[in-house]
This record gives structure tokens, sequence and C-alpha cells, in this order.
């Protein structure tokens, strides 16, 4: 690697102040998992790595029933779905948190880390977004706040300004019977990047779709949130004719490109089978969450 | 995956008991490896050790036009660069490509392929000064895949080679270094008596052997010209050897010390970074060490061919197969020599054939020079023949196991290329393959299928030694040269407790340098437990015989009328004469001098092995996801010296072809580039992959071996990817041509149905 | 360019303290800077499990943790395992089942098993897999590795 220096601020205010002297030349670390090894390969040209978790707000977990989950961005994997809380709550989110990579690799990488490293193939990204997450965004001009739909700009390229830390997600409380899943598929059984993957939430109303969010990951060149999908389907009977209405939307909303994990065929076929498939499982467990 | 056990998951059907051999006692060397104190290549500290780093080709195929090292060598920390041109030059055919592949000369015929190197201060150091280097290269149009390469269109990697076809050498340049044919009988009146004929083709992609230590290598050109390296090796000899070669110095010049090796499966018995290594010394006049990344190593070092296969077979309604025709094509990746000669003796060799023919070719590529990858060129061609086999079996309404049984091949066979087998235990294979409770379990559900295959290697014997000294207190020393990557240091002072009749804890095992022990040819080719054992064998004898001797001088008796027994030395005549080997051991000082024994081997004797899978699995058509279920793996290993790494060969065999089979391929790009350069997406089984593999070792004993010994390292990786692309047809009634059967080929295959 | 960092860790029960570059993982320092050898490097990036440590009570891939960020923690390598001269229990079991065969993966193995055993001590053969899927194994197929985990767990609960 070529040589880099290391910080390591105690707060979002000296994050930030480190980032704005910088001047683009830095990047923020959560977990590593991907920064690192971007770095050995050449992808990023930086000076500077900022370490994000000595600073507690991006390491804390808040939950209540009524305002929801804030998690700190660099919270890693295994801490999310070590807390009975949170995985009871959003169990869309830990089907992510714990197929991402290996125990090893959940050892250290975050949701905040997978947001920001922007890949289309992030596992976490669709069932944030099925789950109507926001990002919290600290900058030299105050705090804001960015839909995690919106967030993703570009492969690698995400709404941060080079001067501007993630600080934590924020979900909104689950709603009585409401579920959310997220699948993928992968060659193997663990640690490969999604071929494609489908992360969904719906909110039932005796027996019928009173809303559904409907995400994809691998299939554009950002993770993709197909809204239609979704609005489609709101009011119609859960039931199996109707989720192939939304999987086939989604089908149709997938922009994939053939490379070494897949082809434009099978990614596009894939979507429908995992939209479908997720898309019960929510329904399942929305059915028991009332 | 299989839940309730209600059998015996590894078997032993043992022909004959010993005291030693066939127990299984604790690896010699555990205690370091399970506590990480053993020293493999990487782990190696000398004073003033030197870091190196490989610049390697971007392009698969460029004329080398220039080398400009001047801002690398200008970079503070670095201390030395080499290229080719600081080798000796001159030399034609394999000794040039060997010394070629190290690094390149005048055509960069991979992406990958060494070009210089840099020693430095710190590996980070010599990683940057590596980007210094500037190469100016003529790209040129690169041919990745053995049926192109084929065309006579295609780009020519070498201007001097010209195919040897059938004997005769060809007068103009192609990518077709040989072409050779086996026959016997009369194929075309062999097929006219058919009743059932079956063509298909068949391609396999690249893979590698995916041993999880990376090469390294450290070198020290000493003052007094004596060249030291220790590495990762299946051979320190070979190491030494190759080095001796591509430096033109004698081979008494060199001392290979091998370390312990993190996996090999033929992929570490050819020279990559020794020889740079020991240039970047000579220069610096430190030790230098190099290690390669994965990336290195996935592009820079040998995989096994990628290949097209052919296979014809026709067979009566009775089941009789009356003619076979494989024609085989395998890339030897940038410089000829595939493994397409061994495949075609392994292909057809299940088989009593009375009319066969094998078509083989050599054909050089712009991809890594391929090296071995235990039994190398037969898991290609038995993906292709025993899916013929299959189909066959089908088409006529019989059972694949009683197929291949009313076939098979037995003791006086004559194999397609010559040789007559000795006693083989194949029927034996296929007894114990249909009597398992596997294969005669019901499959219970929608898109699950069974396959089975099977599959045969030849084994080699050649060189080893082997060196015992007899301690004071009754235990011996034993010195030996073969590298122990899967436990044969147990293995082979198992069989030397055997002719001592000691206890195995008293033989104290150790695997020593090229100055320490005669020569000894490599571990691999599933000869190690054979052939080394072989030698501690005969060593052992000779200590039996001198403290026979020594027993028979003290007691003043005929040396004919001691015997040994259970680590005790008896008369014959007079049962008052009697002592314990440790008794006897305690008086060699004061009774004429200590005792060694010695042999140098070369057992012709080898004894083939057959191996035979049974595979369930699980297919998902909608994503074309294939689990396997349940996998038994049946070999003959004539005897099983220590069954414990005699299961572990079997089931690791049968993982890297479950592997094989259903993900693992180099994705090459047009400009013939490995895309999957990782282990992320070269995808190698996880343990969540798998189930347990199950395993029955039959032991029809090798007659040519003192403990009946077949070789068993290679044979277990030559049925799994047929077996499972017959399990995969069971499923969906579809079948693959080609490797990898990945989700995306199988889930295309449900949907073209 | 500046110089070494100062880091001031505790490794297997005792204080260590080191110097290194940022760009060092914490392999590296292992390794190269601290001299413990036994933790490997198969693939540098987070893929074969080799470089298992265990840090702060959970395991990581040591190659995808910067050396710096040592500092403060506590970390477990293969070297820590034994008690003494006294194997563990899972070292133990690997030995007796037969569980390495070149033996490169096995202190991953050994230290993510520990890990494993001391959050669930009795675990399902599904969920042994899924607990190591992250450390690869080329020469065993791991089955003896899987009887090795399941017969060190009896073993530890009977004592």
């Amino acid at each position: 690697m070529k040589w880099i220096d290391y910080a390591t601020p105690h707060s979002v205010r000296e994050a930030v102040d480190v980032l704005s002297e910088a001047g683009g030349r830095a990047r923020v670390m959560a977990g590593g998992t991907d920064l690192l090894v971007a770095l050995r390969a050449g992808v990023y040209d930086i000076d500077l790595v900022v370490d994000g978790k000595n600073i507690p707000e991006l390491n804390e977990i808040t939950y209540d029933p009524t305002n929801g989950l804030t998690l700190g961005a660099a919270v890693p994997c295994y801490k999310i779905y070590g807390n009975q809380a949170v995985a009871t709550a959003y169990p869309g989110l830990i089907d992510a948190a714990s197929l991402i990579g290996g125990t090893q690799i959940q050892g250290r990488a975050s949701l905040g880390g997978n947001l920001c490293n922007a890949t289309p193939s992030a596992d976490s990204i669709p069932p944030m977004i099925a789950l109507n997450g926001t990002a919290n965004i600290a900058g030299p001009n105050g705090n804001r706040q960015v839909a995690i739909e919106d967030f993703c700009t570009g492969v690698r390229q995400n709404a941060l300004g080079s001067d501007e830390i993630l600080v934590s997600l924020h979900f909104p409380a689950p709603v009585a019977n409401s579920g959310a899943n997220y699948i993928r598929f992968i060659p193997r059984n663990e640690m490969d990047i999604a071929v494609a993957g489908a992360g969904v939430s719906v909110v039932l109303d005796n027996g019928d779709i009173k809303e559904a969010r409907v995400s994809l990951a691998s299939v554009a060149p950002t993770p993709l949130f197909v809204q239609e999908a979704g609005d489609a389907i709101a009011g119609k009977p859960a039931n199996d004719e109707t989720v192939r209405i939304a999987s086939g939307i989604a089908r149709d909303a997938a922009r994939p490109i053939t490379d070494m994990r897949g082809t434009i065929e099978f990614r596009q076929h894939l979507c429908e089978v995992l939209t479908r498939r997720a898309l019960n499982t929510a329904i399942e467990r929305a059915k028991e969450n009332n | 995956m299989a839940t309730t056990r209600d059998y015996e998951p590894n078997v032993v059907l043992s022909n004959q008991d010993y005291n030693v051999v066939g127990t299984r006692p604790l690896r010699p060397d555990g205690a370091d490896k399970v506590t990480g104190r053993a020293l493999y290549g990487a782990d190696f500290a000398a004073a003033g050790l030197l870091s190196g780093s490989v610049l390697r080709s971007p392009h698969a195929h460029a004329r080398i036009k220039s080398i400009d090292t001047s801002k690398a060598e200008a970079l503070d920390g670095v201390r030395a660069v080499v290229t080719s041109a600081d080798f000796p030059q001159g030399g034609e055919g394999p000794v040039l490509w060997q010394r070629d592949n190290v690094l390149a000369s005048d055509k960069a015929l991979y992406r990958g392929h060494a070009i210089a190197a840099v020693a430095a201060a710190s590996p980070h150091i010599a990683e940057e000064a590596v980007s210094l280097i500037d190469v100016d290269y003529e790209v040129l149009t690169p041919v990745t895949d053995v049926q192109s390469s084929m065309k006579g269109d295609a780009p020519i990697l070498h201007d001097s080679l010209m195919t040897d076809e059938l004997g005769e050498k060809a007068d103009k340049a192609s990518n077709i270094a040989s072409h050779f044919q086996h026959v016997k009988g009369d194929v075309k009146a062999g097929f006219k008596e058919a009743d059932v004929v079956i063509e298909r083709e068949f391609t396999t992609k690249t893979v590698h052997q995916g041993y999880i230590e990376p090469q390294a290598a450290t070198a020290l050109w000493n003052n007094d010209g004596r060249l030291h390296i220790w590495c990762s090796t299946q051979g320190s000899f070979a190491a030494r050897d190759a080095c001796a070669r591509i430096l033109d110095i004698p081979v008494s010049q060199i001392r290979v010390v091998p370390l312990e090796i993190g996996g090999g499966f033929g992929g570490k018995i050819d020279v990559y970074l020794e020889p740079v290594a020991a240039l970047l010394s000579k220069k610096t006049g430190t030790p230098v060490k190099l290690v390669m990344s994965r990336a290195d190593v996935l592009q820079g070092t040998g995989p096994t061919p990628g290949s097209y296969a052919k296979i014809k077979i026709g067979a009566k309604k009775d089941g009789t197969i009356t003619a076979a025709h494989a024609y085989l094509a395998m890339e030897a990746g940038a410089y000829p020599g595939s493994p397409v000669g061994a495949g075609a003796m392994c292909v057809l060799a299940p088989y009593d054939l009375e009319n066969a023919l094998v078509d083989g070719y050599d054909v050089v590529v712009n991809k890594p020079k391929t090296a071995a990858y235990r039994a190398p060129g037969a898991p290609n061609a038995a993906f292709a023949g025993e899916q013929v086999i299959d189909e066959v079996a089908k088409a006529i309404g019989m059972d694949p196991i009683d197929f291949r049984m009313k076939n098979a091949a037995k003791e006086g066979t004559r194999q397609v290329h010559g040789p007559t087998f000795p006693r083989v235990g194949y029927e034996e294979v296929l007894e114990a393959m249909k009597s398992h409770p596997h294969y005669n379990a019901p499959l219970d559900g929608p898109n699950q299928g069974r396959g089975v295959a099977v599959g045969f290697w030849f084994n080699i014997g050649f060189d080893s030694a082997c060196n015992i000294a007899v301690n004071a207190d009754g235990t011996v020393t034993l010195q030996e040269g073969s590298t122990d990557i899967g436990g044969t240091r147990a293995s082979i002072a198992m069989q030397a407790a055997e002719v001592l009749t000691l206890p195995y804890e008293k033989v104290r095992p150790t695997v020593v340098d090229t100055d320490t022990i005669g020569f000894t040819a490599v571990t691999g080719g599933s000869r190690t437990t054979f052939a080394t054992g072989w030698a501690a064998y005969e060593a052992a004898q000779d200590v039996r015989t001198k403290m026979i001797d020594r027993a028979a001088q003290i007691w003043e008796v005929d040396a004919d009328t001691v015997e040994l027994e259970d680590a005790v030395f008896k008369s014959k005549s007079d049962p008052e004469l009697s002592m314990t080997f440790a008794e006897l051991a305690g008086q060699l000082g004061r009774s004429g001098g200590g005792i060694t024994g010695t042999a140098a081997v070369s057992p012709s004797g080898v004894g083939g092995a057959f191996a035979g899978n049974i595979v369930d699995v699980e297919v998902d058509p909608e994503t074309g996801k294939t689990e396997i279920l349940r996998f038994t793996v049946v070999q003959d290993a004539g005897k099983a010296i220590h069954p414990s790494y005699v299961e572990g060969q079997m089931q690791g065999g049968a993982v890297q072809g479950i592997g094989w089979a259903l993900n693992e391929e180099y994705y090459m790009s047009d400009s013939g580039t490995m895309d999957n350069v990782s282990l992320l997406d070269y995808r190698m089984p996880t343990s969540l992959d798998l189930p347990m593999i199950d395993t029955v070792i039959v032991e029809v004993a090798n007659p040519g071996h003192p403990y009946g010994v077949r070789g068993v390292g290679e044979a277990p990786i030559i049925p799994p990817t047929p077996a499972i692309a017959n399990a995969i047809e069971n499923a969906i009634g579809t079948r693959l041509f080609a490797l990898p059967m990945n989700p995306a080929a199988v889930a295309k295959a449900v949907m073209d149905k | 360019m500046p110089g070494k960092t100062y880091v001031q860790t505790n490794i297997n029960g005792e204080h260590v303290d080191f110097l290194c570059e940022p760009r060092q993982s914490l392999l590296e320092c292992l390794r190269d800077v601290i001299g413990l050898t036994g933790t490997k490097e198969g693939c540098n990036d987070g893929n074969c499990g080799a470089c298992t440590v265990e840090m702060d009570g959970r395991i990581v891939t040591s190659c995808l943790v910067l050396g710096v960020e040592a500092e403060g923690k506590e970390i477990t390598t293969i070297e820590g395992i034994a008690d003494g001269s006294t194997l563990h229990p899972i070292q133990q079991s690997f030995l007796e089942n037969a569980a390495l065969q070149c033996g490169i993966c096995t202190p991953g193995f050994i230290v993510a098993s520990k890990s494993l055993l001391d959050q669930n001590p009795d675990p399902t053969e599904h969920e042994i897999r899924f607990w190591l899927a992250n450390n690869l194994c080329r020469c065993t197929g791991y089955d003896k590795i899987i009887r090795a985990v399941q017969d060190a767990a009896v073993k530890m609960q009977e004592a």
C-alpha cells in the first residue's frame, strides 16, 4: 500500500475539522473491510484514513418502540444482530447483517460503511431502503438527512461532501402488521458478493397489502429503489398473484450488466425470483407481527 | 444435508492387520502445527533479510521491447533489481522455457508473467519500486482457449514451435505442440457392432490448485559461492535441480532447505520465486525473501488446463462396450507440456475394451504455464468419459454400476496405451459402492438426483532415500527428504516401526534438506507413502539385520538363530537368551559401536488406484443452485498405513472436485485478463457448502509393495465432476457438458429444457 | 513523510508495545514486527480466514485491521491458545481427529473454533459450518475439522 496517515478523532466536530483540512484527500474508516481492500488495490488515492470508531455517536445503538432505531455508522454487524431488541424489531436488517462476508468480517464490517462504500452489490442497502431509512450526516455547515435511497449516486459515489461524515442511520419504529426481508443470490452459501439481491417490506391491513417497498442489489450502478413495484400492489390482497405483479415489475426495472458475477439474463431472472421469495417471507413475518 | 446416521461414515475394509501399520497415531509434527510454531515459507527469518517484489506483465501476449529499471533503482530503500538479462543466456526447448517462465525474456506470454524483480528494505518499498519499472511492450493479440488456439488463424505464441504430429515434426509454426494416439483393436469395426453409440463434446475451464499458502522462498547466495534456499516446496531436490539448470550452476552448489508447506497439490513442484530470489541475493549479498500475493498465485503460478474433449462410446444391448474413442485437447498454458498424456492414460482405464482409440493434443495458449493439479489431465477427461458412460448405461437400461462392472478392467486387462494391469481393486471398489447404504437410500424430494462415477490414477514410484540411527534408549531417529503435506511423516515412520517391531512413538522422523539425505523425488504423484515408505522399510530392514547380527555377536551364536519379535531379540534355540530392543540399543556403544541403517530405492512395483463416488444433489430449478446433499468416496488404497490421513486425502480431493464441478474457473476477459483474481470471486467451497464426506477404504493389496500400499493422493479428484454432472442430470433431466456447472449454467439448462 | 506510530496493546495476556507504519496491517505487525508468525497470510483481503485472531472478544481477519488499531485492545493469537505446555482441548481434538493435513489453515480454524465454543458450547453441525465459513481449508474438505470441533465441544462440556 502506498503511505497513509491515520487519525482518530474523538468527536464528530473533530472529525469534520480533520476532513475539512484534508481537502478531499481523506476517507473515513469504520470496519475497514472494504476500505483497506480498496486502498491496496489503488481504488482510492488518499493520504489520510480517519478512524470513526472512537467517535461515540458512530458507535451507539439506540432503539425504542416509539422513536425507532438510531444506528451508529460504525457499529459492526455482530453488535446489531447481537442486540435482542433490534433483532426482534428489524429482522430485515438482521437478514443483511448476518450474511455479509463471514463471521470474522461481521466482527468489523458496519452498515454505515456498507452504505458509504456505495457499491451496487451492497447487501445492507436494499433492506435499509425497504425500511425507509435515513442517513444522518454532519458537516462544517451543520447536520442534514438524506433518504437512503438517495444516498448512493453512482458506483462508489455517494452524497457525502469530502468534508462530511455519516454519523448514523435512522429507521422508523416498526408498525403492527409489518414485515421485511432481504435475500440475495450467491453461488456458494456464504462469503460471496450478491449476484442479485432483493430487500422488501410490507405493511398488511386485513389480508391486503397496505404498502410495500421493493429495492434491488447488483442490477444497476446503485442499489435500486423500485417504487413502482410497491405502488402497484398497494391495496391488493396479499397473495401469490399480487406478489408476482411486484416481482415482474422488479425484473423489468433491473438494469444489470454482464460481468464475472452474472449475466444480464440471469440477473433479470433472479430479480423476479428473489423479489417474489422476499415478498412472501415479508408477508409471513407481517402476519406474525401484530 | 444428511442428518441421522445409522451406518459407519468412515470404513476400512482391511485385508490384513499389522501392529503399527493400519493404526491412527498422532502425527509427530502435530504440536508445532496446532500452536503456530511450525515454520512455513513466509515465516522464515534471517539477519539482514531484504524483501522482494515481482513485476508482472499486464498483457496476455506482448513483445518486450525494453525494460527501464532506473527509477526503481533510485528509490530510497531499494538494493537490487533483476531481469532475465541477469540469468545465464542461451539454451533451447524445455530448459529455455523453464527459465523464461521464471523471468520473461523477449515475450510476455500471459498476464502475470514475471518480468523483473526488486529487493528492498521492506515489502511496501519493494512494491512501490516495482511500480516504477518502465516496460515498453508491443501488445499482441492473445489466444486463451484451446479450441481457438488450434485453429489456423490463431496468434502464434512461439515462432519455433512446430507440431510433433504422431512422431513427425511439421514444418510451420503452430500452437499445437504435439498430437499423439493410442490405438487398440479397430474402433470402426467396434462401433459397427454396437446397438447404441453416443458421442458428446465437453469443455472445461482453467482452475487452480487453491493451496491456502502462497509461494514463498528465501535465498542467500553466500560469500563462499554456495546458494542456500529456504522455501515451501513439494520437492527440495526438484527445486534444487531446477535452480541448477536455470542458473547454470552445479547442483552441489545449491542447498535447498524445505520448510513446512501449506498445500501443494502439484502446484509447488515447479519453481517460480527461487531463482529470482537467488539472483537478487547474488546482487545484494544478503538473504532475500519473496512471497507471492494471492493475485500473483492465481496469475503467476501453474493452474491446470482448460480443455476440450469429444468422447464416443458404443455398446451392445447386453452391456458390452464394443468401442470407445476419446479425443482430448488440453491447454499447456504459455509453454508446451499439458498433462494430456496422463489424461489419455486414464480416461478409458476403468474399461476392458477390445477396440479403443485415444487422440491427445497438447496446445499452448496465453495463460500461465500449467502445472500438475492432483491427477493432472484425468479429471478433465473423466468429466467427459464418465458422463458418456452414464448416458450409454441409461440408453440400454442398465444400472450405472452394473454397466461398469460388466466392462470392468481387472488383472490382465490390456490398457489402450499398452501396459497390462497387475492385480487391481476396481471390481472391489464397484462392489463396495453398490452395497453401500448411500447407494440404496431413497431420494426424498423433487429436484434431487443421484450420480456415480469412477476414476483411475496410475501413481508413480521414483527415487527416495532414508537413514535411520539407533539411540541408546531404544528409540530410533529417521531422516527422509519428503516434505510433509498431508501427514506422511507419520506413515513413513509407521512402516519403519512395523519392521523394527517398535511402537510408533519410538520412531522420530525428520524431514531434512538436500545436503542431508540422498536424492528424493517430489511429494506428489501419490508416491510418498509408497516410495519413501519403502525406503524407510529398507533402511529399517538394514537396522534390523545389523541389530540381529549384534545380538548374535554378543551372545556368540549364529545370526540366523536370532529373531526379533515384539521389540524383543530372542534366540530360537535357547530361551534364556533374550533382550529388549532398548536393552540392546543401550549396549551398542560398548559392543562395537552405534548402528545406522540406510536405503536408496526406486521401486518399480507401483500399484494404480481406482476410486468411485456416489453423490446426491438437490437443484433449485429457479436459481440453478446445486446443493450437495450426500457424498461418498470409495477408493482402493492397497493398504492404508494411517487410515485417518488416507480418509483425509479422499475427502480433500472430493471437495476440490466439488469446487471444480460447481464454481471454480478462471473468468477470462477478451484481453486475456483473469477478472476474478481473488478468493472472493475464485470460489472454493467453504465449510457451509458441504456435507460430511463419507469414505470407504477398500484394501486390495498392491503385490508390488511390502505392505501392499497403493498411492492415494490423486485418484480422489477424478470422479467428482462427472459424478455431480450425472447427479444433476438425474435431478433435472438435462445433462451439462461444460465446467463449471455453476448456477447460471444449471438455471439455463432448466429453462432451455 | 511522518515516522512510525507507537502502539501499546495486549497480546495473549501480555503487554506488548511496538512501532509500525499506519499502512501496516495487524497481520503484518504480528508476523514481521512482533515476531508471532503463527497467524498466516493466505489472501490479504479477508476471504480465507488464515489470519484470524480474536480482538476484544470477537474474531476478525487481522489482514483487514490496521496495526495502529491494536492500541488498547486485547488480542488473542494462536500462540495464546495453549495453557502453557498443555494444549487446549480444541488443539488436542484437531490432532486426535486428524483435522489438519498441511496445517496452514489450522491456526485460523483453532482461534475461530475456540471463539465459537466460548459463545456456544453445544453447537449443531450447521452452526459450526456457518461460524467457520470465513475459514477456507483446501486439504481436508472440512469433514474432520467439523468432527474435531464437535469432539472438543463434548470434552469441554464434560470438564
